[in-house]
């Protein structure tokens, strides 16, 4: 995708690099020169970010308020909110919201939970620990064309190895490309198999950090692993699980390549939109229907609803912490 | 988008075809003719410039001029011209960088390549910065050149101006299992196939009797979709996706109303397979026989080799006749952008592809059938055999006497997503039982989507 119609890439690079706070490389005495010197250092990264995201952020905004095809872009034809109008009373879009929201949470909610379990484990001394905390980043590291493809040699309807199982088993076959429900369970496996051992790492670090004298203390007092995951290892991983839910969010609200790729790079998202997302419809709309208007409206709809998703995390996990606290 | 694309993966399996050998030629030999219609201005040369001069040309896919030998041979004509090729691979990348380099009129080649997917939105916006075929020195010669609707889709409705010279058409017929045909006790020659292919209608009881035969193997339908019906039918009308003052209007089109109509009675007979086109299953049922019969312009002869490989090889044919009449699938235009610095040779150089000699061995060598009508009259590419397909048929004949008669209704800007549209809501008929009627709602809302 071009610069110009993602402005999420801004969102999430925000939040993602919120977390990973630099140090501060001002020492304590020479604060004022100290500081000057900062913001020269940090000076590239906003140059890069106002050309790569404030700007193309703002453009798409202005584009998004015209009528504008890139095969006649010099003629552009102010629209007002025509354009937004035209998204939010459009089924097109509504679906595409809907199946964002449900392969969403049909990938991102047992995927952390699967990365938590694993992670747990890996937490144990076992045997090979090493080359199973290598393992598990494999299929992050797989290209994402090539994970697809090999899923949907899997899932086809006719020659797919798990419709040859459930033959085998004397089910009936299942079409997990034309039918609504298990082609957006398909799509969802495969973001679970791409991002499960990423977020179990993550997770892993963070249960590095938690004390482990806590632990002892804890089966002193009589407490199964059970209880140690529940009472120690969940409130010590407390921010890297919202964390993950933050970055999950982002990721599902951007869904793009999978289903892109899983209609053999049709972007419709199925024959009926079945497994449609708000990232591949505003694609569609840009490059497959040359309507650059309509897709940046799209775009900046998007941005809202995600700014709207990671807000009412943040807010939830908030109110909990201090129930908690 | 899609069908470009993959219309031009398919072009390159042509060449990979030929080469290979698998779609043997005969009678070559003495096309030396000489084509006296592309002499370029005298005072400048056969070649438009005495300078040096570097040609950058910009091509998606395989066009294959280079494969076929022709850059090379041109370098013997012309010495001083170099030629740069600056390739994207998918057709539909390669318009999305055009169309950026239109508007910000900058980082045009001086030879650009413009497919049958968007010569229409070309013509439409951008004929003011495409070097005008009607006005070079050679005119009159060059339109003579061409099938007259051939030239026609590059120009303006007025006919006023043309932004490029023709390079290659798809005429189209079917291709089919001859050994699935004979397991399920169908006619496979020729004679009694010119009845029953020549219309759709004729190709749907043909379907009936495969489906209802107790010997054809069990997993196999007649034809791989019942887009492969639409999509041949939709421009047998007075208008397919456009209408005649060139406005997209696919509910009042007869073309549509005609195609969508035998689409949903093959779809209600039960003879399609339900594997759109270019998805995996698809290409894969090339070998495993879920279908036996499918829309065949000539250049899908090389995707169906590339498919069924060696083990196909025999058993495959053509039939003689398009259902419906001739009808065409594809090709490519060659345009000179206003914006080139070197025009005159840039201009010399299409005019030197598109002559008859050229276009003859872009066919033998490379299998792109010509747009230009003498050398898709020439006695060579009439000739052309394939053992393959047949084995033994005469194809060059076959598809020149398609070629001749092909008619074209007007060709919009958005034909190719509209019809990607329409196939999408196609697939939910048969594939899904989706009424005909609510699905041609919904493709209709699709197409609003698309046209704005």
């Amino acid at each position: 995708m071009t610069s110009t119609l993602t402005t999420e890439p801004a969102a999430g690079d925000l939040s993602r690099r919120r977390p990973r706070r630099t140090p501060s490389a001002a020492p304590q005495g020479r604060r004022s020169a100290g500081s000057r010197i900062a913001y020269v250092y940090i000076l590239p990264f906003f140059l890069v970010f106002a050309a790569f995201s404030v700007y193309p952020w703002l453009d798409t905004a202005w584009i998004s308020l015209h009528n504008v095809r890139l095969s006649t872009y010099d003629q552009r034809e102010w629209v007002g909110l025509a354009n937004y109008k035209d998204l939010l009373t459009n089924h097109f879009f509504w679906n595409a919201f809907r199946n964002t929201l449900t392969i969403g949470v049909i990938s991102a909610v047992p995927q952390l939970a699967i990365a938590l379990g694993i992670a747990h484990l890996l937490n144990h001394k076992l045997r090979g620990r090493t080359f199973f905390r290598v393992a598990i980043l494999m299929p992050y590291a797989t290209s994402l064309a090539a994970a697809t493809v090999i899923f949907l040699e899997l899932y086809s309807p006719q020659y797919g190895l798990i419709n040859w199982f459930l033959d085998l088993a004397h089910l009936p076959k299942v079409d997990w490309q034309n039918s609504k429900w298990p082609a957006q369970f398909a799509i969802a496996s495969i973001v679970m198999w791409r991002w499960t051992g990423y977020n179990a790492l993550i997770f892993l670090a963070g249960l590095q950090a938690v004390d482990q004298e806590l632990y002892a203390a804890a089966s002193v007092d009589g407490a199964g692993k059970w209880g140690q995951f529940r009472h120690i290892t969940l409130p010590g991983l407390r921010p890297t699980i919202i964390f993950a839910i933050v970055v999950s969010t982002i990721g599902s609200a951007q869904l793009f390549g999978e289903p892109l790729l899983y209609h053999g790079g049709l972007p419709d998202g199925g024959s009926a939109g079945q497994y449609q997302t708000l990232g591949l419809l505003m694609y569609q709309q840009g490059w497959a229907n040359d309507r650059l208007g309509l897709a940046s409206a799209t775009a900046w709809s998007m941005f809202v609803i995600i700014l709207a998703a990671v807000l009412v995390n943040l807010v939830i996990s908030r109110r909990r912490e201090r129930k908690a606290g | 988008m899609r069908l470009n694309n993959t219309r031009r993966r398919a072009m390159a399996s042509v060449a990979a075809l030929v080469t290979a050998g698998t779609l043997a030629l005969t009678g070559c030999g003495s096309d030396n003719s000489d084509s006296n219609s592309a002499a370029p201005a005298a005072d400048a040369g056969p070649c438009g410039t005495k300078d040096n001069v570097t040609l950058n040309v910009g091509l998606f896919g395989t066009f294959g001029f280079k494969e076929a030998g022709l850059w090379d041979k041109y370098h013997q004509v012309c010495p001083n011209i170099t030629i740069k090729e600056n390739d994207v691979e998918q057709s539909g990348d390669y318009w999305t960088k055009l169309k950026t380099r239109l508007a910000s009129g900058s980082g045009l080649d001086d030879v650009q390549g413009l497919e049958i997917g968007f010569i229409g939105d070309v013509v439409k916006n951008h004929a003011d910065q495409f070097v005008n075929f009607n006005e070079v020195p050679n005119a009159a010669a060059d339109k003579a050149e061409f099938y007259p609707w051939k030239w026609d889709m590059a120009s303006t409705s007025d006919g006023a101006k043309t932004v490029g010279l023709g390079t290659d058409i798809g005429p189209e017929s079917i291709c089919f299992r001859k050994d699935l045909f004979e397991k399920a006790g169908l006619p496979t020659d020729d004679a009694t196939l010119a009845k029953e292919f020549a219309t759709w209608d004729g190709v749907i009881e043909l379907g009936k009797k495969y489906e209802a035969s107790a010997t054809k193997p069990a997993d196999s339908h007649f034809i791989d979709s019942v887009n492969s019906i639409f999509n041949g039918a939709v421009y047998q009308g007075t208008e397919a996706y456009d209408n005649s003052s060139n406005e997209p209007d696919v509910a009042n089109s007869d073309g549509v109303k005609s195609a969508w109509a035998l689409a949903t009675k093959a779809a209600d007979a039960k003879i399609s397979a339900g594997l759109p086109q270019w998805q995996d299953a698809w290409n894969k049922g090339f070998a495993s026989g879920s279908f036996a019969a499918l829309s065949c312009p000539t250049w899908m002869m090389g995707y169906i080799t590339s498919q069924a490989g060696d083990a196909g090889k025999g058993k495959w044919a053509v039939a003689p006749v398009t259902p419906g009449g001739s009808a065409n699938w594809g090709g490519s235009w060659l345009g000179v952008p206003k914006a080139s610095k070197n025009q005159a040779a840039a201009i010399a150089l299409v005019e030197w592809l598109s002559t008859k000699e050229n276009q003859v061995t872009m066919w033998t060598n490379g299998g792109h059938w010509p747009s230009n009508q003498a050398a898709a009259e020439d006695p060579t590419v009439g000739a052309a055999t394939s053992d393959y397909f047949g084995p033994g048929q005469n194809i060059g004949k076959i598809y020149g006497e398609i070629a001749k008669n092909i008619t074209i209704p007007p060709t919009g800007q958005f034909d190719t997503q509209i019809q990607t549209a329409v196939n999408a809501q196609l697939t939910n008929v048969e594939t899904k039982g989706t009424n005909p009627d609510d699905a041609f709602k919904s493709a209709l809302d699709a197409i609003k989507q698309i046209t704005g």
